[in-house]
């Protein structure tokens, strides 16, 4: 269970000493938050966990994202402050009910929280979530610390309410997993708004939602103007031979190198606020955008005409980090260095290996996803092929087969990411008529974020009682030939399992069983 | 209180208990007054893998990462993780790997590593005693506080040599 000493802290006084996450759902709270859902992951996951701890919220894990945006945005549609919080992948899932949020906008306000991973700690990719702003044409607040992180979600909410729109927070890996020293504030109360009927802005057919659209441009418009005038976008003026525009942590690492220069930083990317970006670049002699990742920034102030330096684009693969500032900031390409850092590898004991070497003693192909058992790509299991999303373990063996239909191809997926996004696949399999083993690899946990509960442990976020999901029951429903519940350290029983379900011309499921060992 | 920064590096596998470690520093560190920012590394990287955490304080902290060459105090509860981590130590540094088989040696379960060492490093800072105790009642449980608070002072003394 989650520990960070904070509550205790709490009670005694109003100073604590918050990571960027915890800060996240600090500020929540002091802004009246009543609702928030998320479903883990690194670095996202303590904010919900922290939320929890609050006993008068209502916070829930959600199967996934997808189902987490949707609950989040109804309670906010009916009249309290909600926030949705996930990790930049995360985000992918929830597109489709972000997209036409932004036309219905919101009764009460509504805060996306979205943690990208630069340098991919915990990733399987390094997508730059500031473009979903201008895709989804919503507006999107950059903290640079974990202060600003608590600072930015009270005034995201107000941003929300004033335009009625979700508003995104990026964070990424090193604001939310920094912490540092901060102030607590009261919670504001807020009131919950009246459950209107309003079809025109909450029922997205063609003929309404054509009349949202326009809003959402009007919209936009209105926030460029508040962009101007906000504070959150903050001009500092000192030696005026070299000025910085700059956003999110890459503002601190560029203060460390130069101290004395002048900085425009972008607390609000999006919209951006063009007056002060122009005067900004007028009052400096040389402009350097600096910013981690893609060239959101640059790509942007160019179309504004001035002129500016920026990074190599070697640049935009990994984390900005304040070694590479100065190579950065004079426009060399980067030099990687070889960094031999101990590799991540599955716990000693875990479960998950004796499922591995059944499947490598056999000779299968694996296609995997997301969780730990994506660890058993790397020695000594060396036995999973393909992991490229959540749920993917079950649909890339029905791919992967009508490739090569004679092949021992099979599926692993984990108790979490099967509910997450696994049972869909499945059912498909079963309706298309495909054949293979999935494994679920069921350790009564999601484990590679830390540990947290679903609907398959039974347990609520606070660890509390709940309907349990029978896993077996819901992949016969599905329609799998046959369902196994097979605990995996029983070498041999397992084994012969397999190799019996691995030769018939079925559907078949086996439930690989045995808890987590860092489970107490 | 001086503009001077205070850089920290701890570093050593996942299990180690070294965010335990820079959580009872940064909580030191608030206590006494500075202000403070430490990084950490969570969810796959800690999965046995290197797990490295910056602590820094002083008047006004901006980049929660320490750069290469620029750590006052190294502290490896690793010696494989110790040769990476050294280029972070910069010229003058002080260097606690010196102390580590001692530590292992003094105490009674791995697990008590995280505040011996930080003992051993709480005789090199200027930060008082009771900023400590106040830390370690905060990051560790009740039931533990008692035997973390002997295990720091141990540290504690065998950094005074």
């Amino acid at each position: 269970m989650y520990d960070s000493g904070l509550m205790a802290t709490k009670k005694k006084s109003t100073k604590a000493f918050l990571s960027g996450n915890e800060a996240v759902a600090y500020g929540a709270y002091e802004a009246g938050l009543k609702v928030a859902c998320a479903y883990p992951g690194t670095p996202s996951t303590e904010i919900l966990e922290c939320l929890a701890g609050f006993k008068d919220l209502d916070v829930q894990w959600s199967v996934n994202e997808k189902v987490a945006y949707e609950v989040a945005l109804g309670a906010a549609v009916g009249g309290v402050r909600s926030l949705f919080a996930c990790k930049h992948v995360g985000l992918n899932v929830a597109m489709d009910p972000l997209m036409t949020s932004a036309y219905t906008g919101i009764s009460a306000g509504f805060v996306i929280v979205v943690c990208d991973d630069p340098g991919m700690h915990s990733s399987q990719n390094e997508q730059d979530t500031r473009w979903v702003s201008i895709y989804a044409k919503l507006p999107m607040l950059e903290p640079s610390s974990p202060r600003e992180a608590k600072e930015h979600i009270k005034e995201a909410f107000k941003i929300s309410e004033r335009f009625d729109t979700p508003v995104i927070v990026r964070m990424t890996t090193r604001i939310s997993h920094t912490k540092e020293d901060m102030l607590l504030a009261r919670r504001e109360t807020a009131k919950t708004a009246p459950l209107d009927i309003n079809v025109e802005k909450y029922v997205m057919v063609p003929g309404y939602a054509r009349k949202r659209h326009a809003l959402v441009e009007k919209r936009i418009n209105k926030l460029k103007k508040f962009a101007e005038k906000t504070r959150l976008n903050k001009v500092e003026i000192n030696d005026k031979k070299l000025g910085f525009i700059t956003s999110s942590i890459t503002y601190n690492y560029i203060k460390e190198h130069y101290p004395d220069a002048s900085y425009l930083k972008l607390g609000m990317s999006y919209p951006f606020c063009d007056d002060k970006i122009r005067e900004f670049a007028k009052t400096v002699r040389k402009v350097v955008v600096m910013e981690e990742l893609d060239p959101f920034i640059e790509t942007h102030i160019a179309t504004l005409g001035i002129k500016f330096k920026a990074k190599d684009e070697s640049f935009m693969q990994g984390e900005l980090t304040p070694d590479l500032i100065p190579a950065a900031v004079q426009g060399k390409v980067k030099k990687v260095k070889a960094a031999p850092k101990r590799p991540p590898r599955l716990c000693k004991g875990c479960p998950h290996f004796f499922s591995f070497a059944t499947m490598k003693k056999l000779g299968l192909f694996v296609a995997g996803d997301i969780g730990c058992y994506t660890l058993a790509t790397l020695p000594p299991a060396s036995a999973l092929h393909t992991c490229v999303c959540m749920g993917a373990g079950v649909t890339f063996n029905e791919g992967l087969r009508k490739a090569h239909p004679n092949k021992k191809i099979v599926g692993v997926v984990g108790d979490s990411t099967f509910v997450h996004s696994g049972v869909t696949g499945l059912i498909n399999a079963a309706y298309n008529n495909a054949k293979g083993i999935i494994f679920i690899l069921d350790n009564n946990i999601t484990a590679m974020t830390g540990g947290q509960q679903n609907p398959a442990t039974g347990l609520t976020i606070r660890n509390e009682k709940t309907k349990k999901l029978n896993l077996k029951k819901l992949c016969l429903a599905c329609g799998a030939d046959n369902v196994d519940v097979c605990d995996p350290t029983n070498r041999d029983e397992f084994n012969a399992l397999v190799e019996k379900r691995i030769n018939e011309d079925a559907l078949s499921v086996i439930i690989a069983k045995h808890p987590c060992k860092l489970l107490r | 209180m001086n503009n001077k920064v205070c850089n920290i590096t701890f570093g050593g596998i996942g299990g180690q208990g070294v965010l335990k470690a820079s959580e009872i520093m940064g909580w030191a560190a608030v206590y006494a007054g500075y202000h403070v920012k430490k990084s950490e590394v969570h969810g796959m990287a800690q999965r046995g893998g290197s797990v490295e955490s910056h602590v820094r304080f002083g008047r006004t902290i901006y980049s929660p990462l320490v750069a290469e060459g620029c750590t006052d105090y190294l502290v490896s509860f690793h010696r494989d993780e110790h040769d990476r981590l050294s280029v972070f130590l910069k010229p003058g540094g002080i260097d606690l790997i010196e102390h580590l088989d001692d530590a292992n040696k003094a105490i009674e379960s791995p697990r008590y590593l995280n505040t011996f060492l930080v003992g051993v490093l709480s005789a090199k800072l200027d930060i008082k005693k009771d900023c400590w105790m106040k830390a370690i009642k905060t990051v560790f449980r009740k039931e533990f506080v008692a035997a973390n608070k002997k295990v720091f002072l141990d540290g504690w003394r065998l950094g005074q040599k």
